[in-house]
């Protein structure tokens, strides 16, 4: 469990990071908590000469929430994220998702930027992110932009970041109604069978707005507007989780490993689903 | 070949410097150079914590830590925890109360346990269950954990408010 040799790098600032990513182009990797990639390292499935670690960077920590938007740096680790009181009463999905990914000793080093720059279809942090509409701010040596979540996944491990960007924040539009992260999963620490996080407005009985996404279920996140639509105008009862259901078993494209065979992931994936909308609307 | 580093640790209060490659992972560095051989390494996956250190007040898979990220950090091993003659409570407890069967995991449940008790001092049974998680016993000797976590925390707690 040697990794092949590299050369460590510890900037002191993004412009150092952008630096260093302008000289080395892909053979350089950025690194935040290391949870992801250096399993990877070990397993020489990827390849890293110069490892960039974040550790140093200033700037890309700290949960900043103001009145129509959350800010959170992208070294902000998970453990912060379900430690921070005011968070928890801003945005509860994050937590609840939070506590449901890998062990204690990952969530200390796990980071939020790493989880959603990755482009790992098994990471939680994507769906969600695309259920909340959230944006990801990239620096790059032209500047920052920022790139919708819902935009952001293009396949396994590709995403809309190029090799010379580095994501630094990510920001979350103030979730209103009712919230649920549901994950199966096959033990502690295991990445889901399939997850699903859903954000829903109750008006009086009546459902109006539906965002929902789903985690592991195809080679990137799987924000359904199909399924959110199906639940908006009523009264989330059996009829309408049906809808939703069906229409976002016809978004998702799982395919067999170890968790299971198609026919499986899609029956999970069902049952997952309709336990996130319950939960969030009995919430909402 | 990517040249060496001079890193500086400290490790259970003592200062360590030494050269290393940057890849050369934690565990590695205690066991082999630093002659720290309490953590073990049991899955090398980052699944099992019977390598969990303390580094900078977090637990940490030191498995799953390259030396280069450590470099200028406070690490405690289960060494800098308690020693024979001067046992820590939670390692009185796990004898106590059979908290070990084949002890493969103990150093690396024990450090867990004892950040856990620093962050919740009087833990629930299920605070406890979801606090230790991330350590396997192959031996599956987890009821036992649970009981000796609490009665170290009973007795901690206990010798904290006779020193009030």
């Amino acid at each position: 469990m040697i990794p092949a040799a590299f050369d460590y790098h510890r900037p002191k600032d993004i412009a150092g990071v952008l630096a260093l990513l302008a000289e080395h182009g892909d053979t350089a990797r950025v690194m935040a908590g290391g949870h992801s990639l250096i399993p990877m390292m070990k397993l020489r499935m990827t390849d890293v000469q110069h490892l960039i670690d974040l550790q140093d960077v200033g700037g890309l920590s700290g949960i900043e929430i103001g009145s129509t938007s959350i800010r959170i740096g992208a070294l902000v680790t998970q453990a912060e994220l379900i430690d921070h009181a005011r968070l928890a009463i801003a945005a509860p999905i994050l937590r609840e998702a939070a506590l449901q990914i890998a062990d204690p000793q990952v969530r200390y080093m796990g980071t939020i930027g790493g989880n959603v720059a990755n482009g790992d279809p098994g990471n939680d942090m994507p769906g969600l992110m695309q259920c909340l509409n959230a944006s990801f701010t990239l620096a790059g040596p032209d500047g920052e932009r920022q790139v919708a979540a819902r935009e952001f996944y293009e396949a396994a491990y590709v995403t809309a970041r190029s090799d010379d960007e580095v994501l630094t924040a990510v920001t979350i539009p103030m979730p209103a109604g009712g919230h649920a992260y549901e994950k199966q999963k096959r033990k502690i620490g295991d990445y889901a069978t399939a997850a699903a996080a859903v954000q829903i407005v109750n008006s009086g009985g009546t459902c109006s707005s539906a965002a929902i996404a789903m985690t592991n279920l195809s080679d990137t996140p799987v924000f359904s507007e199909a399924a959110g639509a199906a639940l908006v105008g009523s009264s989330v009862d059996n009829a309408a989780l049906n809808a939703a259901v069906a229409a976002m078993l016809e978004d998702i494209d799982p395919t067999e490993d170890n968790r299971g065979p198609v026919a499986f992931k899609k029956h999970a994936a069902g049952v997952i689903l309709r336990r996130a909308i319950e939960r969030a609307w009995s919430r909402a | 070949m990517a040249k060496k580093m001079h890193i500086k640790l400290k490790v259970n209060g003592k200062e360590e410097e030494f050269l290393a490659e940057p890849r050369e992972l934690l565990i590695y560095t205690l066991r082999e150079r630093l002659n720290i051989t309490g953590p073990h390494i049991g899955c090398e996956t980052s699944h099992c914590g019977a390598c969990t250190v303390t580094i900078n007040g977090k637990s940490v898979k030191s498995c799953t830590m390259f030396v280069a990220q450590a470099d200028g950090a406070d690490i405690t091993t289960i060494e800098g925890i308690g020693a024979a003659g001067n046992l820590h409570p939670l390692q009185e407890a796990f004898k106590e109360h059979h908290g070990l069967q084949c002890g493969y995991c103990t150093p690396g449940m024990i450090t867990r346990a004892a950040k856990l008790l620093e962050e919740i001092p009087s833990p629930t049974e299920e605070q406890i269950r979801f606090g230790m998680a991330g350590n396997i016993c192959r031996c599956t000797g987890y009821q036992n954990i649970v009981k000796s976590i609490q009665a170290a925390a009973a007795q901690m707690n206990a010798a904290r408010e006779a020193a009030e």
